[in-house]
Formats: structure tokens, C-alpha cells, sequence
């Protein structure tokens, strides 16, 4: 199981309303090699992985949801104030039409995260 | 809930960089877990996490739910602020 622990890993701040940078930071987020994706491939890959090394991926998979959060705080932050007009210059106005404010796991490019992006093999050391 | 000051910043930053050494520490330590003297600073990392956590949640709510941490009346667990909103 996991237990939330009400804080970030790594201090965040943002001190403004940035929705172009936010557009970048999103492939971080729902991209192939973001944090998502990492998370599940680590905690998924950990099943099959030997003994050995099945407490590290279990650490760092879960970290990887840390990191998943750091990246959302500053996403939610560089966009929280935006109005439908800067979201709109910054490239966002389809975004905005199927989300509003909300966060959503999508690439910089806007396409929605796939399970096409993880890779899983028994043992993935000896492949 | 008192207003967020400037100790609420403090005492978060020093449990980051506290989780920060554990953390790495944890990931080593799966991979080396004979190595005593890095175990023996894990041990008191740990200690003091555990002392600077206790001040943190004394004065600024639970940072854990699930019966990890004590509420008081009303529900402490929804009344401090999230993360992505301080």
C-alpha cells in the first residue's frame, strides 16, 4: 500500500503566471519519459525484477510520484491566474476547452498519456 | 490554523533537506545493505526527521493520515493547506 505525506518533496516556488512555460513543463508530467510514466514503469517492472534490486524500484517508483507532484504544483501555479486569453497566446486554448484549469496527463504536444510509453520485460536486467 | 509564517517555510525546508539524505541514503542502503556506517547515519537521520516531523505537525497539522498522526476537533487532516497551495 502507499500512505500521502501532506508535503512536497523539494520545496516549490512560483511567483508567476507563466501558461507557455506551463505548456513545456506538462510533457513532464503525462510524457513518454515523465514522471508518470516512470513511476509505473518502476513499480510495475518490480514484480518480476530479482530480489536484489526489488526494494530500490520500489523506492524509486515511488518517489517517482513526488516528483509527479512537484511537477503539478508548478504547473497548477503557472496557470492558476491565467485568463482564457493568455492560455489561448501560450497555446493552450484547445487544452482549455476540454479541461479548463484543470491539470490533465498529456504530452507538450497534447496528446494523452498511453500505456504504449512503458516498457515491461521478467527480468529486466539480464535482457 | 493559524496563518502560514515564516517558520512554517523554515521547519518544511528543514524536514526537505532531512528527507532529502534519507531518501538517498534509502536508495543506497537497498543496494548495499551491509554497509554499517551508512546504516548508523540512517538510524540518526531518522532520529532527527522524526523529532523535526513532531514540531511540524504539533504546530501545523498532520503531514501523515491513515492513523499515523493525532487529530484534534475539527478534522486536522483537511485543514491545513496542500501542498501545491502554499
Amino acid at each position: 500500500m502507499w500512505v500521502y505525506e501532506k508535503k512536497l518533496q523539494y520545496p516549490v516556488r512560483v511567483s508567476k503566471c507563466d501558461p507557455g512555460m506551463a505548456k513545456f513543463l506538462i510533457e513532464q508530467y503525462g510524457g513518454a519519459d515523465g514522471e508518470l510514466a516512470a513511476a509505473l514503469r518502476y513499480l510495475n517492472q518490480r514484480y518480476t525484477i530479482p530480489d536484489k534490486v526489488i526494494g530500490l524500484l520500489t523506492d524509486i517508483g515511488t518517489e517517482e510520484f513526488a516528483h509527479l507532484e512537484m511537477i503539478a504544483t508548478m504547473v497548477y501555479k503557472l496557470t492558476k491566474d491565467a485568463t482564457v486569453e493568455q492560455l489561448k497566446e501560450a497555446g493552450l486554448g484547445a487544452h482549455y476547452v476540454n479541461h479548463d484549469h484543470a491539470l490533465f496527463y498529456n504530452n507538450a504536444a497534447g496528446a494523452a498519456f498511453t500505456a504504449t510509453y512503458i516498457q515491461a520485460k521478467g527480468d529486466a536486467i539480464i535482457r | 490554523m493559524e496563518k502560514l509564517d515564516d517558520q512554517y517555510y523554515q521547519l518544511l525546508n528543514d524536514l526537505q533537506t532531512l528527507d532529502f539524505v534519507l531518501f538517498e541514503l534509502d536508495l543506497y542502503l537497498d543496494t548495499h545493505p551491509d554497509d554499517l556506517q551508512s546504516i548508523k547515519e540512517y538510524n540518526q537521520f531518522a532520529q532527527k526527521r522524526k523529532q523535526v516531523a513532531g514540531q511540524f505537525e504539533h504546530l501545523y497539522g498532520p503531514l501523515l493520515h491513515g492513523g499515523q498522526s493525532y487529530s484534534h476537533h475539527p478534522w486536522s487532516w483537511v485543514e491545513a493547506p496542500w501542498p501545491w497551495q502554499v
